[in-house]
């Protein structure tokens, strides 16, 4: 199929590269004693302390772990009512009110409320990343279902399928490339709310040790911290688009537009 | 309107058939008999209900008035024996499926067991001629397998019934021509009632033993032609036949007057 195995072009290193060396240089040239900046060998040397004093791997585990266990729970729901609601008029006029005044509340905004139903802590953080992902994979899975095309139902209908089988055959199938792409979205906000909520106050994962750094007054910490939460983040959306490819074929990756 | 019954075992009945869709009539007045093993033909210009006439026969709609049958008993929904071809193979084909995952469907559709799937499907992509193509998806076909393959995965229903929509409407003449020949032989082997429905004309003669001619607003028959030709027919002689244009002219004076 697609076959988009697209070579890296290291022409796209000249202007990170560039900027760091440029960074290092200005760093050396003033001897900057500064609570925002850090020298790139400083921060080198922070997150190499960090990850061998086990900072690192711990931090990052939290946060993943939270995010995941908070976009499948989301997720899970998400696509159990959005396949519903995709498949059902009724049940989609029925919870049309109640979505869209719900689904404006942002995540964060609930960090007070899970704040007194759960105290600090994972389960806190998790219910939270659960809300923020539940909605892109409501909404997109829903369109996915309601948009499969009517001519693959009455192929459905015709060969005498019941609806289970339908639903199983035809439509999740069909609605499958929508859904992935909602799931990828959803996974990239799990992290940004997990990572907020740390950095909000509840004390585990890389936000909170990034606020640490901070208030610690270790900038060459934090800036480490950032630098691995984009390198966490890229890795997770590759992750996603590996397995989208490996576990689930060509059936994920046809192409979406029609 | 005229009688057209004719002698034979009736297969599929309409008995002064009406239908409306949100209120708007689509069809009215139907009443035909299609015999065992008849071959028929539908014509008529667009919006006179000929898609809705073969979804009543698929049992995909309900009438609205008067009642259909197949082999006697009332028509209650879609049933396995009665196997549809669509014009737009490119939406009816599952397009994550290969072809051999298409025809599957239809054989996971009939519970056939696993086993026996295998052979099914290699009979079925060599008759059609598309044993090299097995692993594709509809995507890397052509127009003409694609549609070659939907009818694969019809005739692995082993209907009794085919009811084709415009089945060739949107492929070159040539490519036309030959599954015009395809589905003759398909008929002739399976001794398949086939419902036809095209705004071809010649299509219709060549391919029909009768051929009814529909006037729109609502949909309502307007005339049928008992085709004589002999079989098996050929795309050249058949053609130049006498029968043939004079068929194909009557045919002709009839649609243009119901398209005023």
């Amino acid at each position: 199929m697609s076959g988009q195995t697209t070579r890296f072009d290291w022409r796209g290193l000249v202007i990170p590269i560039g900027f760091v060396i440029a960074a290092e240089l200005a760093a050396r040239a003033t001897g900057w004693e500064s609570t925002m900046l850090a020298a790139p060998s400083d921060i080198v040397a922070a997150f190499w302390t960090a990850l061998v004093d086990g900072t690192v791997l711990h931090a990052t585990l939290a946060t993943l772990a939270t995010s995941l266990a908070g976009l499948c729970l989301g997720a899970a729901f998400g696509l159990l009512i959005g396949v519903l609601l995709g498949l059902s008029r009724t049940a989609d006029r029925l919870m049309e009110f109640s979505i869209e005044t719900l689904r404006p509340i942002p995540a964060v905004a609930l960090i007070p409320i899970a704040l007194l139903v759960f105290g600090f802590g994972f389960r806190m953080e998790i219910s939270i990343v659960a809300f923020a992902a539940f909605w892109p994979i409501l909404i997109l899975s829903r369109a996915a279902v309601a948009g499969v095309e009517p001519r693959l139902i009455q192929v459905a209908r015709a060969l005498g399928f019941g609806h289970l089988a339908r639903i199983w055959k035809i439509v999740l199938p069909a609605a499958l490339p929508r859904i992935f792409v909602a799931f990828r979205l959803a996974a990239g906000i799990a992290l940004i709310v997990a990572v907020t909520v740390e950095i909000a106050g509840n004390p585990i994962g890389l936000g909170y040790n990034m606020i640490l750094a901070q208030q610690t007054l270790r900038p060459e910490l934090m800036l480490a911290l950032l630098v691995w939460l984009g390198i966490v983040g890229w890795a997770f959306n590759q992750f996603l688009l590996w397995s989208q490819k490996y576990l689930f074929g060509p059936a994920a990756m046809i192409r979406i537009e029609r | 309107m005229a009688e057209l019954r004719q002698n034979g075992e009736a297969l599929i009945a309409f008995d002064n058939v009406d239908l409306s869709l949100g209120g708007k009539p689509i069809l009215a007045g139907i009443d035909v008999s299609i015999r065992k093993g008849e071959f028929l033909s539908v014509v008529g210009p667009s919006g006179c209900g000929k898609t809705s006439l073969l979804n009543l026969a698929a049992g995909l709609l309900m009438p609205s008035g008067g009642r259909i049958t197949y082999d006697g008993k009332m028509v209650a929904g879609p049933r396995q024996e009665i196997a549809i071809v669509f014009q737009d193979y490119g939406k009816a084909l599952l397009p994550w499926r290969t072809a051999t995952g298409n025809i599957a469907l239809a054989l996971e559709a009939m519970n056939v067991p696993k086993a026996e799937r295998e052979t099914r499907i290699a009979e079925l992509l060599d008759l059609i001629g598309l044993s090299e193509h097995a692993a594709k998806f509809p995507n890397q076909l052509s127009g003409g397998m694609q549609q070659r393959l939907q009818i694969a995965r019809c005739l692995a229903q082993s209907p009794k019934v085919l009811l084709m929509d415009e089945p060739f409407g949107a492929l070159d003449a040539m490519t036309r021509q030959a599954l015009q020949d395809e589905v003759l032989s398909i008929a002739a082997r399976t001794g398949a009632t086939v419902l036809f429905i095209t705004h071809d004309l010649e299509e219709a003669i060549y391919l029909g033993d009768r051929v009814i001619a529909m006037r729109p607003n609502p949909g309502r028959f307007e005339a049928s032609f008992a085709i004589e030709l002999p079989r098996p027919r050929d795309q050249l002689t058949t053609r130049e036949r006498p029968e043939f244009l004079k068929l194909r002219r009557e045919l002709f004076d009839v649609v243009k007057e119901v398209e005023h």
